[in-house]
């Protein structure tokens, strides 16, 4: 049995989690540069302390519907995969929570192949469920294709 | 030491490294397959590597081993601890020869046949007697991992330098060292095969032995440090460097960039405040960053000769192939470029060599009758100069044929026979590098194929480089080729479009022509494809915005044509603004990225900014493949025109050395003002010219020359001035000296920026003035002044 953090988060409402080892900043994701003819998931480019960060929007990522007007500034938290920077855009950062890995369920069945192929399990919490994700297949490029 | 050797012992440290641990794992498992595997293969590198080397003992040693670990793996033999016993044993013999030939260059005599006949006797199956198989002892020659490891190592060689010569090996002392610090280990430490025939014993040894060190510590870190400072480490030369993995280096790269970038910001917010404590401080932070920027720069650079290593044996198999004899002759293996152009440039000059060795020397026999000596010599050399890199390819062959290249220009429709009668022979030879044209009668299996160096020349100039040759019949030739050290930082023009920054190498840009309602030069349509006219030309056009799929920007009258170059390639690329001239460090995108082939990379811009940066040559594939054939010879046209006529030139002093020379077309007026007029600050220049500003530019691309003269009274200063689409600028030269007609013919040169390379005019030699470089730098100026335009100055057409 292994306890670890986890980064919970918010996106379109939804409580996801990451790997808190894996998570190396939180920002917000400011003087976007966006990259023409790139995939619509990509939000733009920034600087982030003199490192290039690519932007990638969550909501997309997931298909889910675009921000309202008005919500809350968006966060980023900065992630590593192959070695380049990435910055996941998400709305809101939670707590860190202790969870026991062994407690995830696989995810169900009837979810659409796009969520399935980067979850890493479905957490029950007291209130509301925990999807926990996987930054490395959310950020892959292949798996980016084949979404 | 060869270094050959060199390299190899770096290796095989590496792998025996590994080898030990493997071998531990192994004996700890030994049915686990995929150890076995390992360790066999790293044997059988090892054997193969000697073998090539000529390393007698070592490959008996590495290939009895082998065999034995062939039949482990084959499952023919049981695998049990006195096998492993023995296969340590081998390892360590090979250390041992690793050490010697390390101190000297040379495998140390011995015999191996003890170890030999034991690990050839286990293969087949019979009884061995271990014990009897002597453990030598051996010094560990790690590659040192950090720099403490790597003192520590130099200074065991130190201490064993320091001994009288067949007292005591450095192997025994080291094996007392060791023994003192952990004596079971060590359980019977063994002399080395020759060398030393009583070793002292370990028990009463280590003390002296390490007080001894101890003592010699100081004086040798001292030694040490000289080394390190660049004095001769012969036979060390495996600590000497130390591997370091690329993503650390590009983990340094960034961190330097990040900080550049700070002080950038830091000097900015000095600029605009009278306090001035910070001023000094900062000026000093400034230099150390750019010192600390280089020096990161210098971890990216390896030495061409590693580019160059498979040449030797090309050109041996060329010389038996082609039945000449050929000598290699490399100079300047140790010039260091970035290992990104390295890389580029490995294949160009293999196919040079290939065609020197193969087309350019004449076979034995007909250099004998010529009184030539019989063996022919292709010369490599490599050296620096300015930020480029000069690679000379030279043989002593025939030469050129110019009187056959002529005809085949003329017969390729190249040129025209008139225009030919009037080049002389080095622009005739410049044709070589035409698309297509290749001279070669016969087509030999080594070359001749059609690939020639037309490919080359594109490859070359894809980097940012240049080639040219010499070529003198019956002499032979010579290739001259300039490449930029290093594709990290290239200098780019940053353009506007589509309400998006972009960053386009510099490199690529030929031209800049202003168009719109007011500018001379209008973009015209045909069908729907947006073409210009140019000098009589029609340029085809790309549009950036539209191509990016951004939004159309609104006419506006401020749209640049940039005419860009790639390979034979010429095409317009329409912007809304030039705005700016910037250093910039290429990053490379994210993977998620990579599909979006438009962009070569990324940057941060001094104000933090990121801006992408193009790629002119996916550019033009994207926007589909215009009328490339038509581009090609459109430029050939141009090549040969520039070639072959008698030009009138300026020439002029500026910036003192070798007096320059500048197309007189290019020069609009030339003017003599009052230095005092002249407006200098803020490392600018600028002058009233009719009824608006312009800016004025030096050669030196300083201004204290300019300060120097405005105190003396009434100096007057001359100006070339040159007009481009929609602006003026000014050159501020020293003195006009004459302006004269001759044919132009510019030999390559990796001076600076600015100049285009040296021409002889009228029995002078001169520089040529790179009048593109300093249109760009007069348009940024512009820009420039039009972005931060607090006040109103209309800069319109002078």
């Amino acid at each position: 049995m292994s306890i670890r953090d986890y980064v919970t988060l918010r996106v379109g409402g939804q409580l996801f989690g990451v790997d808190a080892a894996r998570v190396h900043d939180v920002f917000h994701p400011r003087g976007l540069t966006p990259v023409p003819l790139s995939r619509s998931e990509i939000a733009g480019v920034l600087n982030l302390r003199g490192r290039i960060v690519t932007a990638v929007c969550a909501r997309r990522r997931l298909g889910l519907a675009p921000r309202e007007e008005g919500a809350p500034e968006p966060l980023a938290i900065g992630l590593e995969v192959h070695g380049d920077s990435y910055g996941l855009v998400i709305d809101s950062v939670d707590e860190v929570l202790k969870l026991d890995d062994e407690k995830f369920h696989s995810p169900p069945g009837n979810l659409p192949p796009r969520w399935a192929e980067i979850i890493v399990g479905v957490c029950q919490l007291e209130k509301e469920l925990l999807i926990v994700l996987d930054p490395h297949t959310l950020l892959d490029a292949a798996h980016l294709k084949a979404a | 030491m060869d270094d050959l050797i060199a390299e190899f012992l770096t290796e095989t440290a590496e792998s025996l490294e590994v080898v030990d641990s493997e071998l531990v794992k192994f004996e700890a498992n030994p049915n686990e397959r995929k150890t076995l595997d390992n360790i066999f293969r790293l044997v059988h590198t090892v054997k193969g590597t000697c073998g090539f080397l000529g390393l007698g003992r070592l490959e008996a040693v590495a290939h009895a081993g082998e065999t034995l670990l062939g039949r482990f793996r084959d499952g023919k033999l049981e695998v049990n601890a006195d096998a492993v016993t023995l296969v340590l044993h081998s390892i360590d013999r090979i250390k041992m020869i690793l050490a010697g030939l390390e101190t000297t260059g040379l495998e140390p005599d011995g015999d191996d046949h003890d170890l030999i006949s034991q690990l050839e006797a286990m293969a087949e199956g019979r009884e061995v007697a271990i014990d009897t198989v002597q453990a030598v002892s051996v010094p560990d020659r790690p590659i040192a991992s950090d720099v403490a490891e790597a003192a520590l190592v130099e200074v065991k060689a130190e201490v064993a330098r320091t001994l009288r010569p067949g007292e005591v090996s450095e192997e025994e002392l080291e094996a007392a060292f060791l023994a003192a610090e952990a004596p079971d280990w060590m359980s019977e430490p063994e002399p080395a095969p020759a060398p030393v025939a009583e070793a002292p014993k370990p028990a009463p040894a280590p003390t002296p032995v390490v007080e001894t060190v101890a003592s010699d510590l100081s004086s040798s870190l001292s030694a040490l440090s000289a080394i390190a400072g660049g004095e001769d480490g012969a036979g060390i030369a495996t600590t000497q460097s130390i591997r370091v993995s690329v993503d650390v280096l590009e983990g340094l790269m960034t961190l330097v960039s990040e900080m550049v970038l700070t002080r950038n910001q830091l000097l900015q917010i000095s600029r605009n405040r009278e306090d001035s404590a910070f001023a000094t401080p900062l000026q000093r932070l400034s230099t150390l960053t750019g010192e600390l920027q280089d020096s990161v720069m210098k971890t990216r650079m390896q030495p061409i000769g590693a580019a160059w290593k498979k040449l030797p044996r090309l050109v041996r198999d060329l010389s038996h192939e082609l039945g000449k004899k050929i000598d290699l002759v490399m100079e300047g293996e140790g010039t260091e470029l970035d290992r990104q152009v390295l890389e580029l440039i490995r294949d160009p000059l293999t196919h040079m060599v290939r065609n020197s060795a193969d087309h350019g020397l004449e076979p034995t026999q007909e250099r004998i009758d010529l009184g030539k000596p019989a063996n022919g010599t292709v010369r490599l050399s490599a050296f620096h100069e300015g930020g480029y890199i000069v690679i000379r390819i030279s043989d002593n062959g025939r030469g050129l044929n110019t009187a056959r290249i002529r005809e085949k220009i003329v017969e390729k429709a190249l040129a025209t026979r008139a225009e030919v009668d009037g080049m002389n022979d080095q622009q005739i030879h410049r044709f070589i590098f035409a698309p297509g044209f290749s001279t070669a009668a016969k087509v030999t299996n080594l070359s001749g194929r059609g690939v020639g160096m037309d490919v080359v020349r594109t490859n070359i100039e894809q980097i940012g480089g240049q080639i040219d040759l010499n070529s003198i019949q019956g002499q032979g030739t010579t290739f001259t080729i300039k490449i930029p050290l290093t594709l990290a930082i290239v200098s780019a023009l940053i353009v506007g479009a589509g309400g998006q920054k972009f960053a386009v190498p510099q490199t690529a840009v030929m031209e800049l022509v202003r168009t719109g309602h007011n500018a001379e030069h209008k973009i015209e349509k045909i069908e729907q494809s947006l073409v210009l006219r140019l000098r009589n030309k029609l340029l085809p056009l790309v549009q950036l915005g539209p191509t990016l799929q951004l939004e159309a920007a609104t006419q506006e009258d401020a749209t640049f044509v940039m005419v860009i170059q790639v390979g034979e390639r010429r095409y317009g690329l329409v912007v809304n603004d030039v705005l700016d001239t910037e250093e910039i460090v290429v990053k490379p995108l994210a993977s998620i990225l990579r599909d979006v082939d438009v962009f070569s990379g990324a940057t941060i811009l001094g104000d933090g900014s990121v801006v992408l940066i193009l790629d002119p040559n996916a550019m033009s594939e994207r926007a589909g493949n215009m009328l490339e054939e038509k581009a090609a010879e459109e430029s050939e046209e141009v090549h040969a025109d520039v070639q072959g006529q008698r030009v009138a030139m300026l020439l002029f002093k500026a910036g003192g050395g070798t007096p320059k020379a500048v197309e007189l077309e290019h020069i609009t007026r030339l003017e003599h003002i009052e230095s005092s007029q002249i407006e200098i600050m803020e490392g600018r220049a600028a002058l009233q010219y009719r009824g608006k500003l312009m800016p004025i530019l030096t050669v030196s691309g300083h201004y204290h020359d300019l300060l120097e003269a405005q105190a003396q009274e009434g100096h007057i200063q001359p100006l070339l001035v040159f007009t481009g689409e929609g602006y003026a600028m000014g050159l501020a030269v020293d003195e006009i000296v004459d302006v004269v007609e001759d044919r132009l013919s510019i030999e390559l040169s990796a001076d600076r920026p600015g100049v285009r390379g040296t021409a002889v005019v009228s029995g002078r030699a001169c520089e040529i003035l790179d009048v593109d470089h300093y249109q760009l730098r007069g348009l940024a100026e512009h820009a420039r002044r039009q972005n931060h335009a607090t006040h109103d100055v209309a800069v319109e057409a002078a």
